[in-house]
């Protein structure tokens, strides 16, 4: 039994901190206004005021903290990409993620399961093998491996050839982990909460006063603030804010889908990707298999459910893992994925001289929210854009140097 | 016998006395009947723990007798987590408990209750970190403990199918409000789709009992049932559950093994109501159980629920409880009536049978026996009294009535509003969209006259909505109810806690309450982190006690704390269900079973299957003989997949101008041109050959994985041009082969109509004609770099055709050869392969393809861009490459890197050895300065040796194109 939960039985009251405070008045004006209490908003609060001192910083947020895209996604944390630039920017996620229960204090529940990225068609193989590469140049563990090792790794993939889509082989990357979307979302509330930050929820931003290129004011739904300088981590609705800016982004927004099962004992350990059948598909600590599968087939601002995405995704689910046929669905659900035409990010500068943007987040961006915080943070304390996020700009769309990750996505989209 | 608990007829509607059934539970023999559930056999035989809880390995036991609840999730053989109150028994099976380790009665976990002050909501979030990587241990216990039933890998699929139905106006719930509305749907014309999850229609018809005589609901039921079986135009769907209602009135319904995809014109929700627990301490032992589920074991199953019983209630449901427990031997102690001065038309009757009524009071504890198995007793204090005042009853069984939830998650689904309502004091429903009703207890209203009136109500409207209208006018129902119904706030919280919330994560009281203080205010944050509703059940009976926990612990009102978001499906649905027979379609060429017979080895190629090549043995030696055997002889090749589209119109070469990077405005009829296609972006996205049959008409090739997309993309484009043109996609009409080998004309020229001599069918020339009878378009085309000769024909003659080849050429040893040594040879061609060669990002200036690009036209898609890059430094370049040193068994492997000191410059695309050059030769990307040819630049091999690879001219063999042209 660990000490703190020890101490905790012992103690006469409850509880010792709280995690996210209590509701509070907006101020008349911050330093530095985040749009956005996800993931991406909160780690950029939280090295705002953790590691560059500034903290007359409030995250707005129109719901509640964690409860767009950071509570909707699969949790599935990798570097195993193919450019160079997302190759060194999401291993740099992975090595903060490694350390960021510590850091918060504030267990996220990183389990590093190991990330198997099945490949049905010969080009799959050859694609694998492109990223086993490209990685393995730059230092991320990831290897090309075939059936006999896959077997061992995970023993309860259906491998033979009796099937549709045989497997052929897999990109194993041994890093490949899941966390608790939630609790990292909350260990940054509540460690940018101790260091100064205000957290406004149930706060909406309705429009933006705009002089000079510059914004000077925002108009919430609890009225109006003035703001040095703006970030928006709002993935999902990125175009519409900013719009609201005044300008706009090469995104189209398409719902992506997921659920999970009722919760069984433990029996999968890796993440499993395949991107001919459009599945992953990993198991949580709590026992539910988590899955998701290719984006809808349009663009919609809406995230009901759908059941041929069921239906779809459970026929290839099967295919891979046949015993979970008796096994039943517990829950569906669906987020929105800004998708970006090289299925990249953007970050960094915007044509509004004090406001900043980290969109395009597409169905990635999850595994990038410490790497994202940290260095949206630096971009703002410092007005340098960092070398990582670099590449990113959203200025590459008319420059045509564009970072090609389509075949780094997951599945299919 | 099956067992001491089974009453006599006339209960027990659902099973059948005449027909015993033997099951195993836990390792030992019982007996039940044909119509028992799990649950009801067991409770017959006085067996009453059925599993354990998710965290405290709580022993529990049944609580609605619905299937709503997790307390009684089991393990079947191939299935775990089955409802036991629901799944009916069957001969032989066996079912066990879960979440026990050891024993059912003797868990060795059960310990995990008295660790409970360790174990804070949210105990994980707040520990097991320290030192760094304490996690990686701690949660593979963790994990072993959490989980709730097994899943066996033998499990198989066993067949699950689907339908597509269709009707005017589905109604989902035959409760007296389904059955109204359907009939009076079915009345005014329309056709009506019931849907009941239940054995037997009624719903509550079938357990409940009125304020009046017992009898009273089972006429209304038989009266009901007999107007729904006079109607023909109502299909009934019994066993069947509704398990989603998705866009545009899409109900999955989940029927057996088969899902039934219902599309209705307009849908009558009537899905009742759910009773709900009072949150008390010890509310989860065994023998406490819902008013509505002892009604449910008596009458539905014909088992008595307890010996001796106290029933706890707010409502006048709770004295139909008593009396229903009175009539069938069981021992009432009390009622215990949290009102004041409740009236009620059976006080009386209760008063015969000597019952002892306690006002004003509530049930603040259950009592549980030294072994922790079974409720003994219950604590009862008078309201506004302190605890010390709490005096015992005694018995074997507490039922609760203190209150209901609407069973309105197919409303959630759709869009419909969920929110607390003070007056009502519970959730109501309100925004329901267009067209979808709801009527009955689902909207609040319990009186039985009034749930009726509703169902006609809706039943009326939904029909109009379908376009059936009502022959007179139809009197609204009165408003909801509930509020007569429904306890306030039924939670009692004890100073020893215990008092559970939700079930399926056994929560307490406390534990939200800390939850709250923790931070987490916001309902789903309070869900997220404290799990709650977060079970199987999905917050049927925590969510209501979980706002009113939420809204004292916050000060707000919990009418607008809203609550969580409810999504589908209704109740859990198998993996199998869904994925039904899962269609996988597989694209055959005509000539398919051809290549079995000849020993081929099949590779997928998007969704067709090609020869990779033929026979077994050695691959790449296989591979380099067919090669060879192009080069020296005459080899076959299948081309089938090959998309083809027919563009005709007077419009069509603008058409091919637009959408293709060269110019097809001079191309003359009965000639072949390359096609090359990028997208707005620039990017290489396919290629082929655009064939001209006529002035205004092109038979233009594209990949085999890119046709569909090509299509789409023409369709998509000309919907905006407006150009007078036509496409088709006619890939699957026509099949094809390329016979291809300096020999390749001493086999068809006997064949054919066709003079396929040089002069008078060159190359690039296309020709219609026949062979051997068989109508074909013939083109000469250079991929292999040969003498060559592609040859469509109609799909139906693809046999034909490949048999007449393959015989007239079998004298000069003509070899079949498959997409691997079509590869090798292309790749001494230095032609590339769209995907292989080219990526995501690849525009034609990097593929050294500039010359494949018209710049007199004014536009094709990508043109602007192309325009841009061409004013920009290329970055990269696809060169040739000869490995000078390298053998043929030490190839680069494709994808591997190009490396220039120490940085990535660039990957190998295509590689192989070359049997005719005996070389090994590639394509890779390499950075532009790297590209002139006799430079040198280096690969890394995958065991990290580096390779040093000479620029090289394009093509490798024949440069000058002389084989293919003569």
């Amino acid at each position: 039994m660990p000490f703190g939960l020890i101490k905790h039985g012992l103690a006469k009251t409850y509880p010792f901190r709280r995690d996210i405070p209590a509701p509070h008045e907006l101020k008349d004006s911050y330093d530095v206004v985040i749009i956005g209490g996800g993931g991406h908003g909160l780690a950029t609060a939280y090295y705002l005021a953790q590691k560059f001192g500034i903290d007359n910083v409030a995250v707005l947020e129109k719901g509640y903290l964690g409860g767009g895209n950071t509570g909707r996604n699969t949790a599935i944390i990798r570097s195993n990409y193919l450019t160079t630039e997302g190759v060194r920017f999401y291993d740099e996620s992975v090595r903060l993620y490694r350390e960021l229960s510590n850091e918060l204090d504030f267990n996220i529940l990183y389990s590093e399961r190991g990330h198997l990225t099945l490949a049905h068609t010969d080009s799959a193989l050859r694609s694998m093998r492109w990223r086993a590469e490209v990685n393995k140049h730059l230092g991320v563990e990831s290897e090309l491996v075939f059936p006999d090792d896959i077997a061992k790794l995970c023993s309860c993939l259906n491998l033979s050839d009796d099937v549709r889509y045989p497997i052929l082989g897999a990109l194993y990357h041994a890093p490949g982990a899941i966390a608790r979307h939630d609790a990292v979302a909350w260990g940054y509330a509540a460690g940018a909460s101790r260091h100064g930050v205000e957290l406004h929820q149930e706060t909406e931003v309705l429009s933006m006063d705009i002089s000079d290129n510059a914004v000077t004011g925002i108009v919430t739904n609890r009225g109006r603030i003035k703001c040095g300088y703006i970030v928006q981590a709002v993935a999902g609705f990125s175009s519409l804010l900013s719009k609201m800016a005044g300008f706009q982004l090469p995104i189209r927004t398409i719902p992506l889908q997921a659920c999970v099962s009722q919760p069984l004992k433990p029996i999968l350990d890796p993440i499993v990707v395949s991107g001919s059948l459009h599945v992953y598909v990993s198991q949580s600590d709590r026992g539910e298999f988590v899955m998701g599968g290719s984006t809808d087939p349009y663009p919609l601002y809406s995230t009901r459910s759908s059941l041929e995405f069921m239906e779809g995704l459970m026929a290839h689910i099967l295919e891979l893992f046949p015993f979970l046929s008796e096994t039943k669905v517990l829950r569906q659900w669906a987020g929105m994925a800004d998708m970006t035409p090289d299925f990249a990010p953007i970050m960094g500068l915007s044509p509004v001289s004090n406001y900043y943007i980290d969109a395009g987040w597409g169905t990635w961006g999850f595994k990038a929210t410490p790497v994202c915080g940290l260095r949206m943070a630096e971009l703002v304390a410092t007005g340098i854009v960092p070398d990582v996020l670099r590449p990113f700009a959203l200025g590459r769309f008319s420059a045509f140097d564009l970072v090609g990750e389509k075949g780094a996505a997951s599945v299919g989209h | 016998m099956t067992g001491v608990n089974r009453l006599d007829a006339p209960v027990g509607l659902l099973i059948d006395r005449t027909q015993q059934i033997n099951f195993r539970f836990e390792g030992q023999d019982y007996q039940g009947f044909k119509g028992d559930s799990i649950a009801s056999a067991l409770c017959a035989n006085d067996r009453w723990v059925i599993s354990r809880s998710f965290k405290y390995h709580r022993p529990r036991g049944v609580l609605t007798m619905a299937g709503y609840d997790s307390n009684t999730l089991v393990q079947l053989d191939h299935e775990p987590n089955v409802h036991a109150d629901k799944m009916m028994l069957s001969e032989g099976l066996n079912v066990l408990g879960q979440n026990y380790s050891g024993s059912l009665d003797q868990d060795r976990r059960s310990w995990l209750g008295h660790l409970s002050a360790f174990l804070p909501v949210g105990f994980y979030y707040k520990a097991f970190y320290k030192p760094r990587g304490a996690w990686r241990l701690w949660s593979s216990l963790i994990r072993n403990y959490a989980g709730l039933g097994k899943v066996s890998l033998a499990t198989t699929q066993e067949y699950s199918d689907k339908s597509y139905a269709f009707c005017d106006v589905a109604v989902i719930g035959g409760g007296c409000a389904g059955l109204r509305a359907a009939i009076q749907a079915a009345n005014q014309g329309a056709e009506v789709t019931l849907i009941d999850e239940n054995t037997a229609l009624g719903g509550a018809l079938c357990y409940a009992r009125t304020n009046s005589a017992e009898s009273e609901s089972k006429e209304i039921r038989q009266t009901l049932l007999a107007k729904v079986a006079e109607q023909e135009n109502i299909l009934v769907l019994t066993n069947a559950v509704a398990n989603g209602i998705y866009s545009d009135n899409w109900v999955a319904v989940i029927h057996g093994r088969r899902l039934v995809k219902l599309r209705a014109k307009a849908i009558v929700v009537a899905t009742g109501a759910m009773e709900q627990p009072a949150v008390f301490r010890n509310n989860d032992l065994p023998g406490v159980m819902m008013g509505s589920a002892a009604q449910r074991l008596i009458r539905l199953y014909g088992v008595r629920p307890g010996r001796s019983a106290v029933v706890f209630t707010s409502n006048n449901f709770g004295y139909g409880v008593a009396l229903d427990l009175l009539e069938c031997g069981t021992t009432v102690e009390a009622v215990v009536d949290t009102r004041e001065n409740p009236t009620n038309s059976l006080t009386p009757l209760l008063k015969e049978y000597d019952v002892k009524l306690v006002t004003g009071a509530n049930v603040i504890a259950g009592i549980s026996t030294p072994k922790g198995d079974h409720v003994m007793g219950v604590e009862v204090v008078a309201q506004n009294r302190p605890l010390t005042e709490a005096f015992r009853i005694s018995c074997d069984l507490l039922c609760v009535s203190t209150g209901f939830v609407p069973s309105s998650q197919l409303l959630s689904h759709v869009g419909a509003n969920v929110a607390y309502d003070r007056s009502l004091a519970t959730f109501a429903v309100s925004d329901i969209p267009s067209g979808i009703f709801a009527a009955g207890s689902v909207l609040n209203r319990h009186n039985l006259r009034t749930v009726g009136d509703d169902g006609t109500y809706a039943g009326s409207a939904a029909a109009t909505f379908a376009g059936y209208k009502a022959a007179g006018n139809i009197q609204p129902p009165d408003p909801p109810d509930a509020a007569e119904y429904n306890h306030r706030s039924p939670i009692f919280e004890h100073p020893s806690g215990r008092e559970f919330v939700d079930f399926d994560e056994d929560l307490e009281v406390h534990d939200l309450r800390d939850a709250v203080s923790d931070g987490y205010e916001q309902i789903e944050l309070l869900k997220r982190y404290s799990t709650l509703g977060m079970g199987p059940s999905q917050g049927r009976h925590s969510s209501l006690p979980g706002v009113l926990i939420a809204s004292e612990s916050t000060g707000r009102d919990p009418s607008i704390l809203g609550r969580t978001t409810v999504r589908p499906p209704y109740t859990g649905v198998k993996f199998g269900t869904l994925a039904g027979r899962s269609f996988e379609p597989v694209r055959l060429s005509p000539m398919h079973y051809r290549h079995l017979e000849a020993g081929a080895k099949m590779m997928p190629a998007g969704l067709w299957m090609r020869p990779a090549y033929y026979g077994s043995g050695n691959r790449d030696s296989i591979i380099r003989e067919e090669a060879l055997s192009v080069r020296n002889g005459v080899g076959l090749i299948d081309v089938s997949t090959l998309g083809g589209l027919e563009i005709r119109g007077p419009d069509s070469v603008e058409f091919l101008n637009r959408m293709y990077t060269f110019s097809y405005a001079k191309q003359q009829v009965g000639r072949s041109r390359y096609v090359l296609m990028t997208d707005r972006s620039g990017v290489i996205v396919d290629d082929g050959v655009a064939c001209r049959l006529s002035d205004n008409h092109f038979y233009v090739t594209a990949t085999t994985s890119g046709v569909q997309g090509v299509y789409q993309e023409m369709l998509w484009y000309n919907a905006q041009w407006q150009l007078s043109v036509d496409v088709t996609n006619v890939t699957a009409a026509w099949c094809g082969v390329n016979i291809a080998g300096p020999l390749s004309r001493d086999v068809i020229k006997a064949l054919t109509n066709v003079d396929v001599s040089s002069s008078s069918f060159p190359y690039m020339a296309v020709r219609e004609g026949f062979i051997a009878d068989i109508p074909a378009r013939f083109m000469r085309v250079g991929f292999v770099g040969e003498l060559g000769f592609e040859i469509h024909v109609p799909s139906t003659y693809g046999e034909a055709l490949w048999d007449v080849l393959m015989d007239a050429g079998k004298a000069i040893g003509i070899t079949p050869f498959g997409v691997e040594a079509q590869r090798l040879l292309r790749l001494e061609k230095g032609h590339i392969i769209i995907g292989q060669d080219t990526d995501g990002l690849t525009h034609p200036y990097e593929a050294d393809m500039a010359w494949a690009i018209s710049r007199k036209k004014p536009y094709f898609v990508g043109s602007r861009s192309i325009e841009i890059q061409a004013k920009r430094s290329t970055a990269r370049k696809l060169v040739g490459f000869v490995m000078p040193d390298a053998d043929k068994d030490s190839v680069p492997e494709e994808c591997q890197l190009v490396v220039r000191d120490g940085d990535i410059s660039g990957r190998v695309t295509s590689a192989a050895f070359s049997p005719i050059l005996e070389k090994v030769i590639g394509l890779a990307y390499v950075e532009f300065d790297q590209a002139k040819v006799e430079n040198t630049f280096t690969i890394k091999f995958a065991d990290g040796r580096f390779g040093i690879a000479h620029v090289t001219a394009l093509p490798f063999f024949d440069p000058e194109g002389k084989r293919q042209e003569v």
